[in-house]
């Protein structure tokens, strides 16, 4: 790792990414991301690389397409409203199993909703979103640290499974500052060659990306080959535990509301209130059997799941827990942050219901 | 590795049976595509996009690498697929459903920005693949599936005209409409396509060429009928000729 830099968490993202060997990006400007794309437009001239605002979300992400097809390391970001409508190119992605990587800054909805930060896109992100049998791999940072290297680590799973990737953050992470220690920048020179890509048919036969199988068994075929693509991933999951196995009540929360509840640990326990935190890194997939193994082995009387929705991991939570401890929650939404003293309220009311 | 070693012999166009209807204008045009691209010798370094219609399986008929993405979006994906690989030859063939009707903003910013790919547009004035519905290129009082009064251009406006309306875009260097209606249009569309090649690979920008292709099986109509239709009639909305065209030195 090199030097310690100050960075606000837009521009870290866009850093991270040309440090990770991407050259390619598009993108259309919707608040509280804006300063990636501006970002982008600035260093990817210096560098050789091709920044191109888009005419909309649609198009930026069929550029995107069109780039991660060619076999090159390309991106794009936007915030909620852009992801809906990139959820058609999405789908479309997957279906032809080209890489790339999509970041999305999250602010409040439905509809236009609000430009202040949320976690209401949980859902879509991580259960599909667009049409068909198909996932995203999702990655949701709690820190500018891990932001940074959850962009390399973005594309490298992108190539190792010619799968979208998207980077699940909101508008706190992307408006704060961190210092940060970048990963050692990718050679591109020495990625492997992408033999999948369409690069001319020169010296083989052609190449057809696409995600038209008219035959039905055919179809089926290739989503089984898909969901096969699917169960791998699994050994990519990642969570995160803290004071687990002796806390008497444990916060299961992601990105900035973990944030929230590791300040609400540590404030409840010089209140002589024992929490702990599971903190999921992957949301797809989604760490069920580590969190279930994790309240079995521990003393935990219960779960409070903490969000800003009004409550999408949850549903998650509970399919690992499988009724084993209560699940309660706490979530504020629309912009709104959770304050510690409401998860210790929630946290004793909780408590003395089950103990 | 036998195929390789005879990789001068290999041509673009597949020796593969047709899935078009009788009469269809795809199949002249693929040919066209195809000759083009054997003559200007650059089948080992084109990609194309297929679009979503009846001729999104062109790849099975055009020995090149293909990309398929969403309905309309073509001229995007082929922008990602230039920019990325700037000394390849990439063109889009789209329907008029797919180019006119749910990808107009795509088409119009990708010409505008000169877009230095060529895109094959095939007007034959309704939905083809999903069974002859209105397009936006529809005549007013044609009769379609979803117009059975015919076009009214009160409730449903007007043939949309896309060379004239992107003949005004600075960034578009070569925009012709040709027909494939007889032995004579075809040659002169087979001109304007490979013409359309030869402005990409001078650098010269964005390049299209509208093709009136004839619908028997959806216009209700005898082959030799369909074809005297875009004769009669469709060049009456739609004329035949160059829009623009930059010096190619």
């Amino acid at each position: 790792m090199g030097e310690k830099l100050l960075f606000k968490g837009n521009e870290a993202i866009a850093e991270a990414a040309i440090r990770a060997g991407c050259r390619y990006y598009f993108g259309y400007p919707i608040t509280p991301q804006n300063a990636i794309p501006e970002y982008m437009s600035r260093r990817m001239p210096e560098i050789g690389g091709v920044f191109l605002q888009a005419e909309s979300e649609i198009a930026a992400i069929n550029m995107v397409f069109g780039a991660g097809g060619s076999g090159v390391r390309a991106m794009t970001t936007t915030s909620s409203p852009g992801i809906s409508l990139m959820q058609e190119g999405i789908s479309y992605l997957a279906g032809a199993e080209i890489p790339c990587v999509i970041v999305n800054v999250m602010r409040g909805g439905p509809g236009l909703g609000g430009i202040q930060p949320a976690q209401s896109d949980y859902f879509q992100a991580t259960k599909g979103g667009g049409h068909g049998d198909y996932s995203c791999i999702v990655l949701g940072p709690s820190t500018l640290q891990e932001l940074a290297e959850f962009v390399f680590l973005a594309f490298e799973l992108a190539d190792k499974y010619r799968n979208p990737v998207i980077i699940l953050t909101d508008g706190v992470m992307g408006q704060m500052m961190e210092p940060i220690e970048f990963p050692p920048e990718v050679d591109i020179s020495k990625l492997s060659p992408k033999k999948w890509a369409t690069t001319g048919a020169k010296g083989r036969k052609k190449i057809i990306l696409k995600s038209l199988f008219l035959d039905p068994e055919e179809l089926e075929n290739h989503n089984l080959h898909l969901q096969e693509k699917y169960n791998r991933m699994q050994e990519e999951i990642k969570w995160e535990e803290m004071n687990v196995k002796d806390c008497d009540l444990l916060l299961v929360a992601y990105g900035t509301s973990a944030r929230v509840s590791k300040r609400a640990v540590a404030v409840a326990k010089e209140r002589g209130i024992s929490l702990g935190i599971f903190r999921p890194l992957t949301l797809y997939p989604f760490p069920y059997n580590q969190l279930k193994e994790a309240v079995k082995n521990g003393r935990a009387k219960g779960i409070l799941v903490v969000e800003m929705s009004l409550g999408q991991m949850i549903e998650d939570v509970k399919l690992a827990i499988e009724g084993i401890v209560p699940v309660g929650f706490y979530g504020r939404t629309g912009g709104v942050m959770p304050v510690v003293d409401e998860i210790i309220g929630k946290a004793e009311n909780m408590l003395k219901e089950v103990m | 590795m036998e195929d390789i070693k005879k990789d001068k012999e290999i041509k673009t166009l597949e020796d593969v049976v047709t899935h078009y209807c009788p009469g269809c204008g795809h199949g002249t045009v693929h040919r066209l595509v195809a000759d083009a691209i054997d003559r200007l010798g650059v089948r080992e370094k084109t990609i194309g996009i297929a679009p979503i219609g009846c001729s999104v399986l062109i790849y099975n008929y055009l020995n090149v690498d293909f990309q398929e993405v969403p309905h309309g979006r073509a001229p995007a994906a082929a922008t990602g697929i230039k920019r990325a690989q700037p000394d390849k030859v990439v063109f889009t063939y789209q329907g008029d459903g797919d180019l006119a009707s749910i990808g107009t903003a795509e088409i119009v910013h990708a010409a505008n920005r000169g877009e230095n790919i060529t895109v094959i547009f095939i007007n034959n004035a309704v939905y083809g693949m999903t069974g002859g519905q209105m397009a936006p290129t529809t005549l007013l009082k044609q009769k379609t599936t979803t117009s059975p009064y015919g076009r009214n251009a009160n409730i449903a406006g007007f043939p949309l005209r896309v060379c004239e309306l992107l003949s005004s875009l600075d960034g578009v260097a070569y925009l012709e409409r040709v027909s494939v209606s007889s032995p004579k249009n075809v040659m002169k569309a087979k001109r304007a396509i490979r013409h359309a090649f030869e402005v990409q690979l001078a650098k010269k920008g964005f390049s299209l060429v509208e093709v009136l292709s004839q619908c028997p099986m959806n216009w209700r109509m005898e082959p030799i009928d369909s074809v005297r239709w875009v004769d009669e009639v469709m060049s009456k909305t739609f004329p035949l000729k160059k829009f623009k065209d930059v010096e190619i030195s």
